[in-house]
């Protein structure tokens, strides 16, 4: 086998510019496809990590039919006590979970005592939300995340639009579910930098003053935030909880609960599976252009070779040791071409990283571009190419393997 | 027992709706380690014969035993595996392979067809070389070395194997005249050396007076056998 390899370098090498042309054909095509895949799973994972560790969590548990008018957020479709208690005690069973958080969420009024605005509202126990979502602490622009009874934390474009400070006075005004009209008075703590995403622009409370202004006197619940010690197991997790939640029913046997991973409840999941779906056609091109580039020098190679191939076989070559020396050749061409494309690849990632690229997306301004290479990726980049050199090459050399070694020998 | 029996082999070629008879029903035997030559004017069907006997082509009718075997019944692979085996070629531009050097171009057949071991590989290949007196040239590549040299590299990798039958065809075509002696002189130097059937054909008349026995071939039909020392056969 040493010696395939030896022959076949060789014969390479016996032509230069030809194999560096398409070398480095097959390198700029896994430049760009490492590259596009490094940048955009970052920006991707880094979306998805924002949106989940700052608002979302991982996965939510609602009572049934709650998500589905989650845009009024009403208060009629809260789970009661007793749900909030037959959830609490599943979840607590759950070695997978790294945190849950229970919510509250309403809509209401903010007032400076000048000036009012709507605003959404998301009462939670803090020390619960910030082991949940470990990023909103982080979101805090101004003032201090410390999330105390009597104390607010506000959307930043309401506190910019309203002039309101750290430290200031205001009114939350909301209606609750019986629909009378309750309203008390908060110190702003802090102010949120907006995400993009649903609850992106939401207001903070402690749980305890969210029930003082609803007038609840169970301990209700909106949602239930769930944070996963691993997020590669989402999926699996998700099945599991959502059979055990299933066995939960009311007393017309429904269930009570529906449960949701962050994809169903963030439109960025769209974009995502966008980033997917163009991945997957470059990674398609990359196929593209070693299939032909090495078909093509293959071809070129077995024909030049015509005579070579009727000497060997002539003197007693098997067709199958001929079919090894013509795959192999085009197997060492595709290991060249992935191992020059990665090392540049990899370069242009650490250049791009270096660079500090800033780009704005929805709320947020001024994120850095950092892209990761994944050595999956790269293994897998460079076994497709290599895979694809290797078929690539099958028909010349079955064609060379095949060919009756008095033709070839005549062959001028 | 005869090396190789033809009996009444002929060879049609088939050129759009024309047939073309090459060998029209030719007969002969040839003993082991003989010195042969077949001797005819282009396209009396001399290489066509060569082909045949290296099997690397089937009559169209009759009998060839090549070495004991019939090789009319030789599969593609059984006949690559009966060539590597049985038979030695050297051709008339000396088919080297470029990439390898003149070392490992005797050594190519060892190595890829007879899978000999790595000490009897080196031991063979040097014998040869030593034989064809290319020691000295063994690190060259087959552009770094004159037509003549091309050709005592092509001798020694078509003995490398020890065959029973080495053929050349017009194997001094694109020699001078010195150097062509002096392959046909190794040529029979090897044969003497290792008991090897050389066969080769040529149009050379200065050449074929090297041969020990001498078919004369005209228009596919064989024309006569001569032994030296005189002796002509129909």
């Amino acid at each position: 086998m040493g010696n395939l390899f030896k022959i076949a370098t060789r014969n390479l090498l016996r032509y230069k510019r030809r194999t560096l042309l398409t070398a480095s054909l097959i390198a700029i095509g896994v430049v760009f496809v490492l590259v596009f895949i490094s940048v955009s799973g970052s920006f991707k994972n880094m979306m998805i990590g924002e949106i989940t560790d700052s608002m979302i969590g991982h996965l939510q548990v609602h009572r049934k039919g709650y998500v589905a008018s989650i845009e009024t957020l009403p208060l009629n479709l809260n789970l009661k006590a007793g749900a909030v208690a037959r959830l609490e005690s599943i979840l607590e069973k759950q070695p997978e979970i790294e945190a849950y958080s229970p919510r509250i969420k309403f809509g209401g009024m903010f007032s400076n005592f000048t000036e009012t605005s709507s605003i959404r509202l998301t009462a939670v126990y803090p020390e619960k939300e910030f082991r949940t979502t470990p990023f909103l602490p982080l979101r805090v622009v101004e003032g201090s995340n410390e999330l105390k009874q009597g104390k607010i934390l506000i959307p930043e474009l309401l506190a910019r639009g309203m002039k309101v400070k750290v430290g200031d006075t205001a009114v939350i005004v909301a209606t609750n579910q019986d629909g009378s009209v309750n309203g008390k008075q908060f110190i702003v703590a802090g102010i949120l930098k907006s995400v993009t995403g649903p609850g992106g622009r939401d207001g903070y409370l402690h749980m305890d003053d969210a029930r003082e202004i609803l007038r609840m006197e169970g301990n209700e619940i909106s949602e239930f935030a769930i944070r996963l010690k691993d997020f590669g197991k989402l999926h699996g997790f998700s099945e599991k909880l959502e059979g055990l939640l299933s066995n939960e029913l009311n007393q017309q046997g429904k269930p009570i609960f529906e449960l949701h991973t962050w994809e169903k409840l963030s439109p960025f999941f769209n974009v995502a599976r966008m980033i997917d779906v163009m991945t997957f056609f470059i990674k398609l091109m990359l196929i593209a252009i070693v299939l032909t580039s090495i078909m093509n020098v293959m071809i070129m190679a077995v024909y030049e070779r015509i005579r070579e191939i009727g000497t060997i076989a002539a003197i007693g070559t098997l067709p199958g040791k001929i079919l090894n020396m013509f795959l192999i050749e085009g197997f060492c061409l595709g290991v060249f071409g992935a191992i020059t494309g990665t090392i540049a690849g990899i370069l242009i990632v650490f250049i791009v990283n270096l660079s500090k690229i800033t780009f704005n997306f929805g709320q947020q301004v001024g994120l850095i571009l950092r892209a990761n290479v994944n050595p999956v990726d790269i293994l897998f980049i460079s076994a497709t190419v290599i895979v694809v050199s290797v078929v690539a090459s099958l028909q010349p050399a079955f064609k060379a393997s095949r060919m009756e070694p008095i033709k070839a020998l005549r062959h001028v | 027992m005869s090396l190789i029996v033809a009996a009444n082999i002929t060879k049609d070629y088939q050129t759009g709706d024309v047939t073309v008879r090459a060998l029209k029903g030719l007969s002969f035997e040839i003993e082991p380690a003989s010195f042969v030559s077949f001797v005819g004017p282009s396209g009396s069907g001399k290489t066509t014969l060569l082909n045949l006997i290296g099997c690397l082509e089937k009559p169209t009718d009759g009998k060839l035993m090549v070495a004991a075997t019939d090789v009319l019944h030789l599969d593609r692979k059984q006949n690559a595996s009966f060539r590597g085996s049985n038979i030695g070629f050297i051709f008339q531009d000396f088919n080297l392979i470029p990439v390898l050097t003149v070392y490992e171009n005797i050594e190519y057949p060892l190595l890829m067809v007879q899978n000999t071991p790595a000490a009897e590989r080196k031991q063979r290949v040097n014998a040869l070389l030593k034989a064809v007196d290319m020691t000295d040239q063994k690190d060259k590549f087959p552009d770094q070395i004159s037509g003549g040299q091309k050709q005592r590299v092509a001798i020694a990798r078509a003995l490398v194997t020890n065959p029973k039958l080495v053929l050349a065809d017009e194997p001094t075509a694109n020699l001078d005249h010195k150097t062509a002696y002096m392959v046909i002189e190794l040529m029979r130097k090897m044969r003497d050396e290792f008991g090897t059937t050389f066969i080769f054909s040529t149009h050379d008349q200065k050449i074929v007076g090297e041969a020990e026995i001498i078919f004369t071939i005209e228009d596919g039909e064989l024309k006569g056998k001569e032994s030296k020392g005189g002796g002509v056969n129909g």
